[in-house]
């Protein structure tokens, strides 16, 4: 009988969706712009309390919370950035080595790997561990907050729940994103010099062309990336993690916690190819 | 007897208070507030005096949450106003009400406590953030609170390392942080052992008195409600059905039903002794809960 029931309720599910596409259609793309302006309005509030904090006395942002999430969100990532980067800056050389070493240009491979690295994966990559260690964690962590009443208790008490959580975790992942592709940038090299040696290219060699290869446009574009990949990242982690409704519980902060991930790393992918093309189009490199 | 208790006492039961009545600290006036097609609270009157424990009673769902969500200004009614200190705070903008706030604690059913942060930063937080005091100054007005609470030895600890009966201790030493002239209590006792439930219970009376607050408890516990309550109102089904002194509904709870004039007494004596069998649960028998529970006309099956 239960299954029966169960069955039918499924068949008028599926009905009404077959029947209504359009409904869906409309359903996703008022949650998306819902989304996307919740996140917009988010990045007002932030940039006029930031503003408000460093130029009106007594308005404090909270130095000991940045420095906490900062910690947080980049100082425990280095050891898989590293890990991640170091393993860029091995494959990249030994993928493109071997045809390049057919024309006799074996040696390029630290210009393609600086170019590569600085432009993209120093960036790129070092976003998309983030979008998993800091933006999971930081969704979670607000909904959990929200579910266990504590946002309703910083209202209630007359703390701005922007000033208090947002804006911190959003300052923190933004400078840690760029930090953290300084770094990136440096171990790719690392890398690239290593598999360069066990190649035949000697490490003097391969840091001149890496030297050649680079110029602050690349370097400074590749920052601008990463603080643009922090800021969507940043965004997206506190907005899904604050619109978790209390009556949702684990269930809604789980669900927070996911899209957080596939939106983050799909925005900061999408932006990327933004980026490029506007760089390209201007010669930006 | 103030005039509006002398209304409550009249067997009409839905007390209509005249908004003109002198200084209430707390003004609730034909309060509406629904959720879609279902209305939560439907035209609610309610006067809190200073200094009162009033307990606010009702069965799960009832809107007594939501209405405490009003009177802390975290949502916006659909009709009707909410007084505090002798302010609108339904229109009024949030750094205004912010203000207000400052005058109220709330300890939230869970405690609510900042869980990154240990006992006495929790209760730290809203001095360093709302007052100059210096750190020093801060520190020993913490260990005053929770020297209050019982729980200055435990100052140091996460709210995870601690019991459930400590984070209400607790939340209570945030909500007092600031000597707020009201207190909001959102079901203090809920989920806790009868012992540290009537630790709790003594303790709202005892900051009560010492700190001479006005205290607004939502509960649906009804031991609580009769140790702390000086006066009580009962919601059902978002209406306000009494509005009366704990001692009208210790009357009430210990009458005969045969000596109740209507089914709201019946209704509120049922409520108040727990019985399995009454008005509350013969509503549910009625033909129309069967229809809107199985959502065709109940009688064809029949």
């Amino acid at each position: 009988m239960s299954s029966e029931k169960s069955t039918n309720n499924s068949a008028v599910t599926a009905d009404s969706e077959l029947n209504y596409p359009g409904r869906l259609i409309i359903k996703s793309l008022i949650s998306f712009v819902s989304m996307v302006g919740g996140m917009y309005l988010l990045l007002l509030e932030s940039i006029y309390l930031t503003l408000k904090g460093l130029l009106v006395p007594g308005n404090k942002i909270g130095g000991k919370s940045l420095i906490n999430q900062m910690v947080r969100v980049g100082v425990k990532a280095i050891p898989i950035v590293f890990l991640v980067q170091m393993s860029i800056g091995v494959i990249i050389p030994l993928q493109i080595f071997p045809k390049l070493d057919e024309f006799g240009q074996g040696e390029q491979v630290a210009t393609i790997n600086a170019i590569s690295g600085f432009r993209e994966f120093g960036p790129l990559m070092t976003a998309i561990v983030l979008c998993g260690f800091a933006g999971a964690s930081i969704a979670a962590e607000l909904g959990t907050m929200v579910t266990s009443e504590e946002i309703e208790a910083l209202k209630a008490s007359a703390l701005n729940p922007v000033r208090f959580l947002v804006l911190p975790r959003l300052l923190a992942t933004i400078i840690m994103t760029i930090m953290l592709s300084v770094i990136a940038d440096v171990i790719i090299i690392i890398g690239g010099m290593l598999t360069a040696y066990n190649l035949g290219i000697g490490p003097e060699t391969y840091l001149n062309l890496t030297f050649q290869a680079v110029n602050i446009s690349g370097f400074a574009t590749g920052l601008c990336k990463a603080a643009v990949f922090g800021l969507l990242i940043g965004l997206i982690a506190c907005h899904l993690g604050l619109s978790v409704k209390q009556w949702q519980g684990s269930e809604g902060v789980g669900q927070a916690t996911t899209k957080t991930v596939v939106y983050c790393i799909v925005s900061t992918i999408v932006a990327d190819a933004i980026f490029t093309l506007i760089f390209y189009s201007y010669g930006l490199f | 007897m103030s005039q509006a208790d002398k209304n409550n006492t009249e067997p009409g039961f839905v007390t209509m208070l005249d908004c003109e009545k002198p200084e209430p600290i707390i003004e609730i006036c034909d309060l509406v507030k629904s959720f879609g097609d279902q209305r939560v609270l439907d035209g609610i009157n309610l006067q809190v005096f200073p200094s009162e424990i009033m307990v606010v009673m009702g069965g799960s769902g009832c809107g007594k949450s939501t209405l405490l969500q009003h009177l802390i200004g975290s949502t916006i009614p659909d009709e009707g106003l909410i007084k505090l200190f002798g302010q609108e705070i339904t229109t009024m903008p949030e750094k205004q009400l912010d203000e207000i706030r400052k005058q109220f604690g709330i300890l939230f059913q869970s405690g609510a406590l900042f869980n990154s942060l240990t006992i006495s930063e929790n209760v730290a937080l809203l001095l360093k953030e709302h007052t100059d005091l210096d750190d020093e100054t801060i520190e020993t007005m913490v260990k005053i609170k929770l020297e209050l609470v019982g729980l200055r030895t435990h100052s140091e600890k996460l709210p995870a390392q601690i019991s459930g009966g400590m984070k209400k201790r607790a939340g209570l030493a945030r909500a007092i942080a600031l000597d707020p002239k009201i207190l909001f209590y959102d079901e203090p006792s809920a989920g806790l052992d009868p012992v540290t439930s009537a630790g709790v219970d003594q303790l709202i009376i005892d900051l009560t008195k010492k700190l001479h607050v006005t205290s607004v408890v939502v509960t649906h516990e009804m031991d609580s409600a009769f140790t702390i309550a000086d006066r009580m109102c009962m919601l059902d089904q978002g209406r306000m059905l009494k509005v009366g002194t704990r001692q009208e509904f210790e009357q009430l709870r210990d009458s005969a039903p045969e000596d109740l004039d209507n089914d709201k007494e019946r209704l509120i004596r049922q409520f108040l002794r727990g019985d399995a069998t009454g008005p509350i649960t013969e509503r549910k028998m009625t033909s129309d809960y069967e229809n809107d529970l199985l959502m065709v006309n109940a009688n064809k099956i029949k």
